[in-house]
């Protein structure tokens, strides 16, 4: 069985990465939220922000990443959902491939999708004035936590995927990933927060991860944030997986 | 009831039993099915029709009893099983946005078929779908749908094939096309299952039939030992008023496919009483 898990593995990518190229919407659905939440904090409420550095959109962008790929997520489970749905999900599993193709060509089509869509967003926010000095290096380390912060998030879209009752249930687990960030040090200091919004503020994933991105744009010292934010992709992709593959499991058995 | 090496049934199961929580499914379901013949499993919803297909299928385990196809226990030996079988589910397993002809290539791939193309074309053209191998599968009827769904699962010629309800939710023109296509997959040798809900489907198509009521197999045999069990037909002249579906097919053109109104007759026919069809 597994001697086909890379072949079986690369045909149903193709599968869904044709899923993706012909309703393009939904990568633009995904990078139109974050654009348009970059564009009101930028030139609405931006001035009046005060982050000490030259240009909001230089501190904000890290965030936006991380809400594109919070909503880019909610997509695999979208469609997970509607192959389990559909009976092509039980057609598969009745024939002689490899068993974890099936999860794992979604989860690698979310990694496609959700790296065409944060490319999308990047381009905007230059468009906007963002500009890095940074490296090639440092541009990779970024792009390194983002494929982390991706792979951790879509495992665990893969759980509402396996186990949602309908489409919204199958979605909506997102919405609170995606108002994380309003939590952090995504669009605001920390140290403006009152004490206990504060406190979790400054001990959740995305602040350690926002600080750790906007160090390496900035070519800031990375400091220890970069290892916070490491730790939290690697510890949530270890469990999202472990428990992906159990749902998974159940489920075909 | 220890195989025989000549006769050996193709599908095998004995003493299947499935409970979901505290609801008992199959309470002991026993059946054989010959090879090349077609095999019905007849009952209301919830019978346990699907239950049976699905562990059939190696989808499901069952809690008790066994069941092997073609030799492979589908417990045990569930990956040599699915190199046997093809499983046409109760809801068309077909890709939407895909074209028919990429739904059967995708399949022949991951059957590792050398030649995936070819072998597309061919089943596009023995279901009549050639026209239509193009289009996005969202744009077929349900009679279409089916079809796909049915060629896709004879990618590769497995000689065990489970059908789950394949007409249910079709209009009277899919449903002819459909059996059409399941008569000409015995012709070609294939063992098939199907489960149905409708009585004249059964009638139609199957060699041989048995009923699974509340979890147990209640009788099984050729619809003319069915028909022994009650008292012999009386012979009664009764004037053949064409039904509504002879009416429909006749008004909505099913000359385009010229098959479908002389199957429509010949089912109609052969459920009026006086003449016993010939099997």
């Amino acid at each position: 069985m597994t001697k086909h898990f890379f072949g079986d593995t690369a045909v149903l990518l193709g599968r869904s990465l044709r899923h993706i190229t012909r309703s393009a919407d939904t990568i633009i659905t995904t990078a139109i939220m974050p654009i348009a939440m970059m564009l009101l904090f930028v030139y609405v409420f931006g001035g009046a922000i005060d982050t000490g550095s030259d240009s909001y959109v230089q501190y904000l962008l890290p965030g936006i990443l991380l809400i594109t790929v919070a909503s880019g997520i909610s997509y695999t489970a979208f469609r997970l959902f509607l192959d389990m749905k559909g009976g092509i999900f039980e057609r598969f599993q009745s024939m002689p491939i490899a068993r974890s193709s099936v999860l794992w060509a979604h989860v690698v089509t979310s990694l496609v999708a959700n790296l065409i869509s944060l490319v999308v967003v990047v381009g905007v926010a230059l468009l906007m004035g963002f500009r890095s000095t940074a490296g090639v290096p440092a541009w990779l380390a970024v792009a390194g936590i983002l494929v982390l912060f991706t792979l951790a998030l879509t495992w665990l879209a893969v759980i509402p995927g396996l186990t949602a009752k309908s489409v919204d249930g199958a979605s909506a687990f997102s919405y609170p990933l995606i108002f994380l960030p309003f939590l952090s040090s995504a669009f605001v200091p920390t140290d403006t927060m009152p004490g206990p919004v504060r406190a979790f503020a400054e001990h959740q994933p995305v602040t350690s991860i926002v600080n750790a991105i906007r160090a390496l744009f900035t070519e800031q010292p990375v400091g220890g944030d970069i290892w916070i934010a490491l730790g939290w992709c690697v510890g949530l992709l270890v469990v999202a997986y472990v428990l992906a593959t159990a749902t998974y499991r159940r489920k075909i058995a | 009831m220890t195989a025989r090496p000549t006769a050996a049934p193709v599908i095998h199961v004995r003493g299947l039993e499935k409970s979901y929580k505290a609801l008992q499914v199959l309470r002991g379901v026993d059946f054989d099915v010959a090879r090349g013949s077609i095999f019905a499993l007849l009952g209301s919803n919830g019978a346990g029709k699907t239950t049976a297909v699905k562990i059939l299928s190696t989808l499901l385990k069952a809690d008790a009893g066994t069941a092997s196809i073609n030799g492979f226990d589908v417990a045990t030996q569930a990956a040599d099983v699915r190199e046997t079988i093809s499983l046409t589910g109760q809801f068309a397993a077909v890709d939407e946005i895909l074209s028919g002809r990429e739904n059967l290539v995708l399949v022949a791939k991951l059957r590792h078929l050398a030649n995936p193309g070819r072998i597309a074309d061919e089943l596009l053209d023995r279901f009549s779908l050639t026209d239509a191998a193009a289009r996005r599968v969202a744009t077929y009827s349900g009679g279409m749908r089916r079809r796909l769904d049915i060629a896709m699962s004879l990618v590769g010629d497995p000689p065990v094939i489970f059908l789950d309800e394949p007409t249910t939710g079709l209009d009277p023109q899919g449903r002819i096309e459909v059996w059409q296509a399941v008569k000409e997959l015995a012709a070609r040798g294939t063992t098939v299952l199907l489960t149905t809900q409708y009585l004249d489907e059964a009638e139609q198509l199957a060699d041989r039939i048995a009923i699974l009521h509340e979890g147990r197999i209640i009788v099984n045999g050729t619809l003319d030992e069915l028909k022994q069990l009650l008292p012999p037909a009386e012979v009664e002249y009764v004037e053949k008023q064409p039904t509504l579906e002879d009416v429909f097919l006749a008004l909505v053109g099913a000359d385009a496919d010229a098959t479908p109104r002389t199957t429509a007759t010949s089912a109609r026919t052969s459920s009026a009483r006086t003449s016993e069809e010939g099997r």
